[in-house]
């Protein structure tokens, strides 16, 4: 009946007082997908996760669990369970109390909440730590410690809001691949609420990239990234130019001519149709352009000669700063020959020919 | 080899500590202080055991007072009722309490303010006016209630009982609201998020974690009920007597250290009370 969908969100709105936070969201989360909300403080992401999990409801529209309509089920009637970024542990109960608090509401049976209180620590690997009080563990130990919380209920599906937010950049990056690789064991639906772009690139089956109130996008992290339908999904996820201008002639595949608005021709893929004459942007990923010393091959599109302005290098990349018409055009060249000598990098002051394959760049209309 | 030698200009100061006039004084400030507030206490208890039958000169050490304390009937019976008006008083006052304090910090309403303003003027209005308004909304209602239905009431424990219930609970109200102001809301989501209904969530998460305040709060009553005076002298009626009211009786009668006897006990209870609240509430922060 739900063919496979955990959660469906039908035009949903939540309106507080005169504010509109979430604004006709429809979306449908699969069985056993790692589906990431990303967007800026304030998209609505966050409220919609608390309406996923029944701490608020909707103003209008229809949320569904597994072909469930839920709108106004309360959070303790819902097999759904919630990681908190503040994580939220219960300060007066054990590590081991904490994680057979959903069991125990539930009237599981004593010997059942023992054995999977002990499955759940064993799987966040605490499984010494079962008598601790929270405030004796660390902050990675207390965020593992509310996934295996809510964890042990096996829910529908399990909602992280931003759960990783308050640890450290390493840690961060360690427990997200042991996120993920938890997700992919226990198989549950993990709705993962962040801010972060590259933690939702490196974690996420689908991403929905929103702002405002609204979904702008729907996707795996390769087509948010290589196809974004819109100058705000390609400025939020990674870095990009922009570059304005008019579409000057269509060809069939969606290659288009664009005069830019100081008057270059430029050479793009088209997304979605686009007609000649119409007002579009330009977007092209900073290591999706090239620079070389010797002019490229006549015909090649999109080729200028440049002057460099300023490098930066940063051991992987050398990000590099060219000027392109009235702009600075960001690209990185990947620093794959290891040597000292300054001629193999770049210098400010120097010319080359920036280039880029008209695949490379994306033809945005919103 | 590291050679570390001591500076030259590196002088041991310490050994004593000298101490300045300064200081002296304040430390003089200090025990005077102290004498001060409990000098008199020191009196009353000491003088509850001498035979003296006056209680005002030292003749020698009995146990004497205490023990005629026990056969004296109507202090044996005041005592009784002051522990059975404080110990309702506090259970009910407390409720109430806790309830509204939950409602205070939680909910924004209208009229929130004022309320919140009202609450606290049973703390500062002085309690003989408060004393006096308890007597005149009793005297008032029975009257109504015998012309309207024929029901013939009279003052006596279940009015003290009241009026105690009444003046404590705003005293239960701050003690409670201040452990509620740390009190993270996030903590009952988590609960509702695990199964908990709203009881469950009270009951195992924040009952639990506001617990001293709610305990300290309901020692504050009880205390405050056990040697409260003036509205108890107000709405008792005849008959039934409490305990700090049958000490004045004695004592107007005749001043002997019996009186010091009964008074030293309900300190000692007194003292306990307010230890315990202490304790508890120090609790809290471990």
């Amino acid at each position: 009946m739900n063919n496979g969908i955990a959660v469906d969100l039908r035009n949903v709105v939540k309106r507080f007082a005169d504010v509109c936070a979430v604004d006709h969201i429809s979306m449908q989360i699969r069985d056993g997908e790692f589906f990431s909300m990303l967007g800026p403080s304030g998209c609505g992401k966050t409220t919609t996760l608390r309406m996923i999990a029944g701490f608020e409801f909707p103003t209008s529209g229809e949320i569904f669990l597994h072909g469930r309509s839920v709108g106004t089920t309360p959070p303790f009637r819902r097999n759904v369970n919630t990681v908190f970024q503040s994580y939220a542990l219960f300060p007066h109960m054990t590590v081991a109390e904490n994680v057979a608090f959903g069991l125990r509401m539930k009237k599981t049976p004593p010997a059942d909440i023992a054995r999977r209180v002990t499955e759940a620590l064993e799987l966040v690997r605490l499984g010494d730590y079962a008598t601790r009080r929270p405030r004796q563990l660390s902050g990675g130990q207390q965020q593992r410690v509310a996934l295996a919380r809510a964890l042990v209920n096996h829910p529908e599906v399990l909602l992280l809001d931003e759960p990783l937010g308050a640890l450290d950049l390493k840690l961060r990056k360690e427990m997200q691949l042991e996120l993920k690789s938890l997700q992919e064991r226990v198989g549950i639906t993990f709705i993962y609420v962040t801010h972060d772009q590259e933690e939702a690139l490196t974690m996420s089956d689908r991403i929905a990239v929103m702002n405002a109130g609204r979904v702008l996008q729907i996707g795996t992290p390769t087509e948010i990234y290589e196809r974004p339908v819109c100058r705000f999904v390609a400025d939020f996820i990674g870095e990009t130019n922009f570059i304005e201008g008019r579409v000057e002639s269509v060809e069939p595949g969606g290659i288009a001519t664009i005069i830019s608005d100081d008057g270059l021709t430029l050479r793009g893929q088209a997304i979605r149709p686009v007609a000649p004459g119409a007002n579009v942007t330009l977007s092209i990923r900073p290591e999706k352009a090239f620079l070389s010393v010797q002019p490229p091959p006549p015909g090649t599109p999109n080729c200028h000669q440049v002057r460099v302005e300023r490098i930066a290098y940063i051991g992987s990349d050398t990000r590099i700063d060219v000027r392109l018409g009235v702009r600075l055009f960001d690209l990185w060249e990947q620093n794959s020959r290891s040597t000292l000598d300054r001629d193999a990098y770049w210098q400010p002051g120097e010319t080359g020919y920036l280039w880029w394959p008209a695949e490379n760049a994306i033809i945005l209309t919103e | 080899m590291v050679d570390i030698q001591t500076p030259p200009s590196v002088r041991v100061v310490g050994g004593e500590r000298r101490r300045s006039p300064g200081s002296l004084a304040l430390g003089a400030h200090a025990m005077l202080t102290l004498a001060f507030l409990y000098a008199p206490i020191v009196v009353l208890v000491l003088f509850s055991f001498t035979r003296d039958s006056f209680g005002v000169r030292w003749t020698g050490f009995t146990f004497d007072w205490y023990v005629r304390l026990l056969a004296d009937q109507r202090l044996l019976t005041a005592a009784m009722n002051t522990l059975i008006v404080a110990l309702i008083s506090t259970i009910v006052s407390t409720i109430i309490g806790t309830m509204t304090a939950m409602a205070m910090e939680r909910y924004r309403f209208r009229g929130r303010t004022g309320f919140d303003a009202l609450l606290y003027l049973p703390i500062v209005i002085p309690e003989i006016v408060m004393a006096l308004a308890l007597l005149a909304f009793f005297a008032f209602s029975f009257g109504l209630l015998e012309t309207l239905f024929g029901i013939r009431l009279q003052f006596g424990l279940a009015t003290v009982t009241i009026s105690h219930i009444a003046f404590t609970i705003s005293f239960v109200v701050v003690v409670v609201r201040a452990s509620l102001k740390g009190f993270d809301m996030r903590l009952e989501e988590a609960a509702q998020d695990l199964g908990a209904n709203e009881w469950q969530t009270f009951r195992y998460i924040t009952l639990p974690l506001i617990m001293p305040g709610v305990i300290g709060g309901a020692l504050l009553a009880f205390t405050l009920s056990l040697d409260d005076f003036v509205i108890t002298f107000f709405t008792t009626g005849s008959g039934v007597s409490l305990l700090p009211v049958e000490v004045y009786g004695q004592v107007k009668r005749a001043i002997t250290p019996k009186i010091n006897a009964i008074s030293t006990l309900m300190l000692l209870v007194s003292i306990t009370l307010v230890f315990l609240s202490q304790f508890v509430q120090r609790r809290r922060e471990i």
